[in-house]
């Protein structure tokens, strides 16, 4: 099996702040990591490997320094890795994003043929889980989201079994070879690499192509220029005028306080009161 | 609700195409896709329309509800709902391959009805289905789709959605639009937008289209469907009353104060992405920008310090309390009511008068 | 893969010490493998930050070319602070101002990353979330490491130990005992985000001028210990730090945190970072037991460089240069055996400590070898004499009708009955016996 997982490197938004005089984010010593959503893909990539045997490449489309996010890749046991770096990717949205990807991927698929592509659900940048279906729909490959488990994967008969979370329930989809999935999160645990697979990693050369490597011939479609969304404005949340109305435990005993709470909450939402005596009597 | 702390960016042309063409400015409307599974209408479709009512107003245009589904599906009925929700009209597409949600047939359905009646503004529901299949139809007809967005609104110069989402992790706010491309698409997650008032009265058009697949062309099946057990479901996004805790109750054993107060109460119990990261509580019960967005009556936090990722999640509640020892938790600024103490006999002492004074007010109607 | 993988050195620690020592051996095409165990480098380091170009110019001598600096430093001030009050000496020359800078603010996040790239841009190798457990052995000689890792046995002729100020590894070997809480510090700082032009104006510099500020006395609350503030870019490091063993023997008085947060209220300090936002706060362990806290740092097989090896003058709060150096002294002492053919023995590792000796590292930790000792037994140092001196200095400022030797009386007679005669000469004894 050849299967390709793509990745993304971001920035660790858990860590992010906004600087709270000029408003802008302040990235220093924030930490780049390998999108989370995304590992949970290449580990279920890695399990297809185990059982199936075949290998597993990691593709990223980003600026140099990605190059760690794909070396981490490594580390957990793909085979090869291609970074997509070119300045004229810069600026990309998520449709420039998925035509340069997909780009790629069909170069890979000529090195040789791929069963399966991997995204992640969604990056914590981003959010917008379209990067995914976008590769889908230009390559024409089955799309299965938000898979909760891969049930079978028949390799001879080019068929995959899944289960994808819906409203109120899963999926059992099955469909053909090649396809693309999104794992939901928590669906398995991302392995520990062995001490030899991280010298490995280490020394790894992760393979570069530029724009023309990865057989990109329309420039419009990549970039700020492939790119139909435009942010018009970035800005901080405006705090609310109102801040809360402190209740002081100092000076009275705290029955005393709970009791003022309840009033208050009470009196500001009236219908409460009624709510809670209806769903008690029920 | 949100203002530019400074002056707007101007989108960078760089040599990209900014202005809309004569033909794509022909596209008129606002649609909303009506999710709907096993004869239920996902009630995120209605508050799109509520939110699609106001944007087709301000442009002068209809709002339209697109329903796909099988032919015994009761999809004439959940058109009648969309009308009591703001619809001018519907288009229906009925087809059995259409029964039960699939990537391929969805996309070609909602795709060809976009080609042939051309909106300007197509919105759905990001849920699985509705994040799946925007994304595929937008690629499809190569247009701009902005995800999870907060506010929507009607740039009057330019006549264009402007979407509003977090970015950054939910640190700062970014507007976004597609000025030269059509339609304009954008996912809105449940319960961001308020749920509209229904209208009975109101009645819309509806048109009736094929989709022009036939089953043996369909590369996936759909083999079954596993409903979830009922049970243990925790349902927040609609939740009334909603308890919540974060790491400042220190410990998992701790969330149990939690639950005693929602129980009393008849609530939910949420928690925090650090909480839900720990283990301490399901991943269901995580509130925040990447979890649930919630809009209950009465919102209680615990031990929450407030930041924004948490904030945006609960912020549209009508009334929230916050308990946190920090008095310059962030929480501070977008309660209601705050007490600067120790969750730990906060909780105890609220769930005690809560029951005290709802036992009282039972007796007395007794 | 081979089963068994080997190399010329593995470096335990990705800190200045680890780096300078990787980046040497690699430089000269040793095979380096380089073993941190935080998620990346730096993320375990805390320092003030204060580089000293010096140190840094013997390993990479073009290192201004990208390396991430703050600010170069061009005013020195060291302030001994009363409770309201502060007698300082400031030292501030154009001469700092004359390119190559001598020293520079750094943040330590973004430098540690900058040099790691160096490191592996050599051509060393790093891994990173990884611990080393145990040092392997063969007899004595260390012939490698043993990490969390599955298959985490790793070989190699020396093993260099950088392990910072916690280091177990070379106590887990018997090579030294326990650190006592009487030879390190625990130091906490702060970074307080200011607009630069904010900072040029409060600090009296010009765009990448930057000033230091050292502090002792009361702020301590009668621990010894010291305090600083630094100005880097467009944020002030504010931090202070005190004996570990004082530390746990007031634990209910002062904690760290606590004694940060009165020194940030000091009158003459407060002003200072008015308009300062958004902490990041981080606390840190020093080594600062001086020379006879230095352990045993070679034998067969390996080397100790850095605060593992208690590398740290704290009379002049000189750290990371010592780690550096130190750093390079260790990959030096290797290079040169490796070029010679010499077997990488304990006899042969000698020339390490030999190399120490002869540099200005063992030298100014032998200057100061009683400074530990000193001001720990006599905290009159840091709560008598600054009040006194910082009275003396009020008194003789305050124009009043009081004629100028009446206040000479005053002052010396506040001395004395403070001190008494023999306590004063005991007291400048023992600052001689330290400094000398």
């Amino acid at each position: 099996m050849h299967i390709v997982v793509c990745i993304k490197q971001v920035p660790d938004s858990a860590q992010i702040r906004v600087h709270p005089v000029t408003n802008t984010i302040m990235r220093q010593g924030v930490p780049a990591i390998v999108n989370p959503y995304d590992l949970f893909s290449l580990e279920e990539a890695l399990r297809l490997k185990d059982q199936f045997g075949g290998k597993v490449t990691v593709l990223c489309m980003g600026p140099p320094q990605a190059e760690e996010a794909l070396r981490k890749c490594v580390s957990f046991g793909a085979d090869e890795a291609v970074l997509v770096t070119d300045r004229a990717f810069a600026g990309a949205d998520t449709l420039a994003t998925s035509y340069a990807l997909a780009a790629a991927i069909r170069k890979l698929n000529s090195e040789q043929k791929v069963d399966l592509v991997f995204t992640g659900k969604q990056t914590i940048d981003g959010d917008t889980a379209q990067v995914g279906p976008g590769i889908a729909k230009r390559m024409g490959l089955q799309l299965l989201t938000y898979v909760s488990r891969i049930v079978e994967t028949d390799v001879d008969g080019g068929t995959i079994t899944v289960e994808r979370r819906g409203e109120g329930g899963v999926q059992v989809l099955k469909t053909q070879m090649p396809a693309l999935i999104t794992m939901l999160e928590n669906t398995n645990e991302m392995r520990f690499a062995s001490l030899p697979a991280m010298i490995q990693a280490a020394a790894y050369q992760v393979r570069k192509w530029s724009k023309e490597d990865a057989a990109i011939e329309d420039l419009t479609k990549i970039g700020l220029k492939g790119s139909p969304t435009v942010v018009s404005k970035v800005f901080g949340p405006t705090p609310r005028s109102e801040k809360a109305e402190m209740l002081v435990l100092e000076n009275s005993t705290l029955r005393d306080v709970t009791l003022t709470l309840l009033q208050s909450i009470f009196t500001r939402q009236p219908t409460l009161e009624q709510d809670l005596l209806d769903k008690l009597s029920a | 609700m949100s203002e530019p702390a400074k002056a707007p960016l101007k989108p960078a042309g760089r040599g990209r195409n900014l202005e809309l063409s004569e033909e794509l400015k022909a596209y008129k409307g606002v649609w909303v896709f009506i999710e709907h599974e096993r004869g239920h209408v996902h009630s995120v479709s209605w508050e799109l329309l509520g939110e699609g009512r106001k944007l087709a107003d301000q442009l002068g245009v209809t709002l339209s509800g697109v329903l796909l589904g099988g032919p015994d599906e009761d999809l004439d009925k959940f058109a009648k709902e969309a009308f009591s929700f703001g619809a001018d009209h519907c288009y229906i597409t009925r087809d059995p391959v259409l029964k039960g949600y699939r990537n391929e047939p969805f996309t070609k359905g909602l795709t060809d009805l976009v080609n042939k009646y051309k909106p300007e503004i197509v919105l759905l529901g990001a849920t699985s289905q509705g994040r799946d299949l925007a994304g595929s139809v937008a690629t499809t007809l190569l247009t701009g789709l902005t995800a999870d967005c907060t506010e929507l609104s009607i740039d009057p110069v330019t006549r264009a959605l402007a979407a509003t989402r977090p970015t950054f992790g939910g640190s700062l706010l970014c507007t976004i639009m597609t000025l030269a491309y059509r339609p304009q698409m954008a996912t809105v997650r449940p319960r961001v937008m308020a749920m509209p008032r229904g209208d009975d009265s109101r009645t819309g058009t509806l048109s009736e289209d094929t989709l022009g697949l036939i089953e043996t062309n369909i590369v996936t099946k759909l083999l079954d469907f596993i409903a979830d057990a009922s049970s243990n479901k925790i349902n927040l996004p609609y939740a009334d009353v909603i308890v919540s805790g974060g790491k400042g109750l220190k410990n998992p054993d701790n969330f149990k104060l939690v639950f005693d107060l929602a129980r009393v109460l008849g609530g939910e119990v949420g928690a925090t992405r650090p909480c839900v990261q720990a283990g301490w509580v399901e991943a269901d019960r995580q509130v925040g920008q990447t979890g649930k967005t919630v809009r209950p009556k009465l919102y209680i936090a615990a031990g929450i310090s407030g930041a924004i990722q948490h904030r945006v999640g609960c912020e549209a509640s009508d009334v929230i309390v916050a308990i946190n020892t920090d008095p310059n938790a962030p929480i501070f600024d977008f309660a209601h009511y705050g007490i600067v103490g120790n969750a730990m006999q906060v909780l105890p002492a609220l769930t005690q008068a809560f029951k005290a004074h709802l036992d009282a007010r039972i007796r007395k109607v007794a | 893969m081979t089963a068994k993988q080997h190399f010329d050195a593995i470096v335990v620690g990705a800190g200045p010490s680890g780096n300078a020592a990787a980046y040497t051996m690699a430089k000269s095409g040793l095979k380096v493998l380089q073993i941190e165990r935080g998620e990346y480098p730096g993320s375990k380091n805390v320092q003030g930050a204060i580089l000293y170009a010096d140190a840094l110019e013997r390993i990479i001598p073009d290192f201004r070319d990208d390396a991430p600096l703050e600010r170069h430093i061009i005013e020195q001030r060291m302030w001994v602070l009363d409770d309201e009050s502060f007698v300082g000496s400031h030292f501030r020359s154009e001469d700092y101002n004359k390119p190559p800078y001598n020293r520079y603010t750094i943040i330590r996040a973004q430098f540690d990353k900058w040099f790691s790239s160096k490191v592996r841009e050599a051509g060393a190798l790093l891994i990173c979330e990884t611990t080393v457990n145990h040092l392997i052995m063969d007899g004595d000689k260390v012939v490698g490491v043993s990490c969390d890792r599955e298959a985490g046995e790793v070989f190699a002729d020396v093993v260099i130990l950088a392990d910072g100020v916690n280091s177990t590894l070379a106590r887990k070997a018997g090579f030294h005992p326990e650190i006592k809480a009487s030879n390190v510090a625990l130091a906490v700082k702060e970074i307080l985000f200011m607009p630069e032009e904010l900072i040029q104006q409060r600090f009296n510099i010009k765009e990448d001028e930057g000033v230091v500020i050292e502090m002792v006395g009361k702020i301590t609350d009668g621990m010894m210990g010291t305090g600083f503030l630094y100005t880097n870019k467009d944020s002030l490091t504010i931090g202070i730090g005190c004996m570990l063993s004082d530390f746990k023997a007031n634990a209910a008085k002062s904690s760290p945190y606590q004694l940060l947060e009165a020194m940030k209220k000091h009158p003459s300090i407060a002003p200072l970072l008015q308009g300062g936002e958004m902490k990041e706060y981080c606390a840190h362990l020093i080594p600062e037991g001086g020379f006879f806290a230095i352990p045993k740092v070679y034998g067969n097989g390996w080397m100790i460089v850095g605060d593992s090896g208690g590398f740290v003058n704290a009379v002049h709060r000189e750290g990371s240069n010592l780690a550096m150096t130190t750093g390079r002294l260790a990959a030096e002492t290797l290079i040169e055996a490796k070029a010679a053919g010499k077997p990488i023995t304990e006899a042969v590792l000698k020339t390490y400590q030999r190399k120490l000796d002869e540099s200005f590292v063992m030298k100014d930790l032998k200057k100061y070898r009683d400074m530990p000792k000193v001001f720990h037994e006599n905290p009159q140092f840091f709560t008598t004499y600054p009040e006194l001196i910082n009275r003396a200095a009020q008194t003789m400022l305050t124009v009043d009708n009081v004629d100028k030797k009446t206040k000479e009386r005053q002052i010396f007679s506040s001395f004395r009955q403070s001190r008494s005669f023999t306590g004063l000469v005991g007291d400048a004894f023992k600052l001689w016996r330290a400094f000398r």
